[in-house]
């Protein structure tokens, strides 16, 4: 029957428009945005308390997050997901005092899983966009703070976190969109997302191209709706005019050291 | 207690390189202190060593009667935890060459951020406290504009009025008008003048040798890391003791 989908070598665009709305199609995009949703949140939270940690002074802290990153970042993400996915093969039980008893089969579902695989790999990554960001905020602001008697996790909070939030946003929108896309990896571990549900219809019918265009399609209205999103948020912090102001100083940085390992 | 700062035996490296050679000085509150001396000299670190931006190799730094960074109990010195350093050096105002305005915030967030975070005060409060220094440095204007939108000499006053804010015992400036440009230093100094003549005591490294004449109570001359002369402003400028100080002043003031 596959073979029949390519002999045809014409996509029949009813097929697409009938699949299109299909309840399984549509659940399976509902499947994927929580993944998205999911694994974007808990790798933004690695990625700060990640990145805050390594810039920490504490080396132990700071050993820390870099063999987070050099381990997860370090490791294809695919790799990752089985191994979540199979974790109960090593660890048979999951035991936390006083909490939680129970066999992790039943504890890391395809979607836990997922949500795992991506989100501690798209923290990896984020940690040292985080990094970079704290890295990249003034220090005269900072002890400015210090001098005006606020302590470290003051500064940290309330004069570095929301200025690094504002430089990294452009790569948390790309963080998203990337993560819409990379959550069809888990079709690979039986997770119902779109693209398992897609699989599982064309394995019946042999519709094969014609279910991959219809996930291509809603892949792309994902994205751009994400795209869009991405646009208005970076317009309403735009609006205290000094983003621009860190975009010019970040581009100043990078050229500067262009410019120095250049010459060196 | 009468001294508003104190500091005794102070000294400072980076690396081998010593750049505080154990400095001695006493500042009377009220009393404006102009510090001076060729770049690289040291001033910079003195000033930091003071509010303990740097922590001085050797030495130490009193405030209002008490030992920045320690805690004196049965005779025995206890570095104190950062929250409580903190609270110390909150009663130093410092103003820095660039501004280091907070960019997120407004002029006005700017001012209301150290009293509303450091001393508790309630938003309206601070509000109307800040909105008072604004008007006293004359940004009152301004108050809803982010610093990127203001001038040196403006966001310098912004930065005055930030500083003062905590209410601090001792106002630190470390080359105020450096930075600007020269039509702007104007404005600056005119505030800080209004500052030294409502009693406020003040610290002031600078190069405006005009405004020390006229302003300072005192001035002090380092160069390479040591006091090299110190005393009334007509004295110290016109008729130094020091062979290197002369040589320096007829360098700045020609
Ligand atoms: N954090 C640091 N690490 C290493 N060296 C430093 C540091 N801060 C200052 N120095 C060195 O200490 C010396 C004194 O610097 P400082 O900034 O105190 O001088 P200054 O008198 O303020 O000069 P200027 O008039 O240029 O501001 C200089 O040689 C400088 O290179
Ligand atoms: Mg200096």
């Amino acid at each position: 029957m596959i073979v029949r989908a390519f002999a045809v070598g014409q996509i029949r665009w009813d097929v697409v428009g009938q699949f299109l709305t299909a309840r399984v199609i549509v659940i399976g995009f509902g499947w994927t945005l929580l993944i998205s949703a999911c694994a974007l949140a808990l790798g933004i939270a690695l990625g700060f308390a990640f990145g805050i940690m390594r810039t920490a002074t504490n080396p132990t802290l700071r050993f820390a997050a870099w063999l987070y990153v050099w381990v997860f970042r370090g490791t294809p993400v695919l790799l990752q997901l089985l191994i979540w996915f199979n974790i109960g093969l090593v660890f048979p039980r999951l035991y936390i005092p006083g909490l939680v008893d129970e066999r992790m089969v039943d504890v890391v579902t395809p979607f836990v899983a997922a949500v795992l695989g991506l989100g501690v790999n798209e923290g990896s990554y984020l940690t040292e966009v985080v990094r970079g960001g704290i890295a990249s905020v003034d220090r005269g602001q900072i002890e400015a703070a210090h001098t005006l008697g606020m302590t470290p996790g003051q500064t940290m909070r309330r004069i570095v976190l929301p200025q690094t939030l504002r430089l990294i946003l452009p790569v948390l929108g790309n963080s998203a969109v990337g993560m819409l896309k990379f959550s069809s990896l888990a079709a690979t571990i039986a997770m119902g997302e779109m693209l398992n549900a897609a699989q599982r219809i064309y394995f019946i019918n042999g519709a094969v191209i014609e279910l991959l265009f219809v996930c291509a399609i809603w892949y792309l209205a994902g994205t751009t709706m994400l795209s869009i999103g991405q646009y208005y948020l970076e317009q309403h912090f735009g609006r205290d005019a000094t983003t621009a102001g860190y975009r010019k100083q970040w581009f100043k940085m990078s050229s500067w050291r262009a410019m120095a390992s250049g010459e060196a | 207690m009468s001294l508003a700062v104190r500091a005794v035996g102070v000294r400072k490296s980076f690396g081998d390189h010593e750049v505080l050679k154990g400095l001695d000085l006493e500042v009377a509150y009220g009393e404006v202190l102009c510090i001076l001396g060729p770049s690289g000299s040291g001033k910079s670190t003195f000033l930091r060593c003071i509010n303990h931006l740097e922590i001085p190799n050797a030495g130490y730094v009193w405030v209002d009667g008490s030992i920045m960074g320690y805690d004196l109990r049965a005779g025995v010195l206890h570095e104190l935890p950062v929250r409580r350093l903190r609270g110390q050096q909150s009663q130093l105002g410092m103003v820095f060459q660039h501004f280091n305005l907070f960019a997120h915030r407004t002029v006005l967030g700017n001012v209301i951020e150290g009293p509303m975070v450091v001393r508790g005060l309630r938003r309206a409060e601070a509000e109307k406290r800040a909105m008072e220094l604004l008007d006293q440095v004359g940004m009152a204007g301004r108050a809803s504009s982010y610093p990127s939108q203001l001038s040196g000499g403006q966001k310098q006053r912004v930065a005055i009025a930030r500083a003062l804010a905590m209410e601090p015992r001792v106002m630190l400036f470390d080359e105020p008008t450096s930075a600007l440009d020269p039509e702007l230093v104007g404005e600056v100094l005119e505030v800080m003048r209004n500052l030294a003549k409502g009693g406020t005591t003040m610290i002031v490294v600078t190069h405006e040798i005009g405004f020390a004449r006229e302003v300072a109570d005192r001035v002090l001359v380092m160069i390479d890391g040591e006091i090299r002369e110190t005393g009334k402003p007509e004295q110290v400028l016109s008729n130094p003791d020091d062979p290197r100080v002369r040589t320096f002043l007829s360098r700045v003031l020609s």
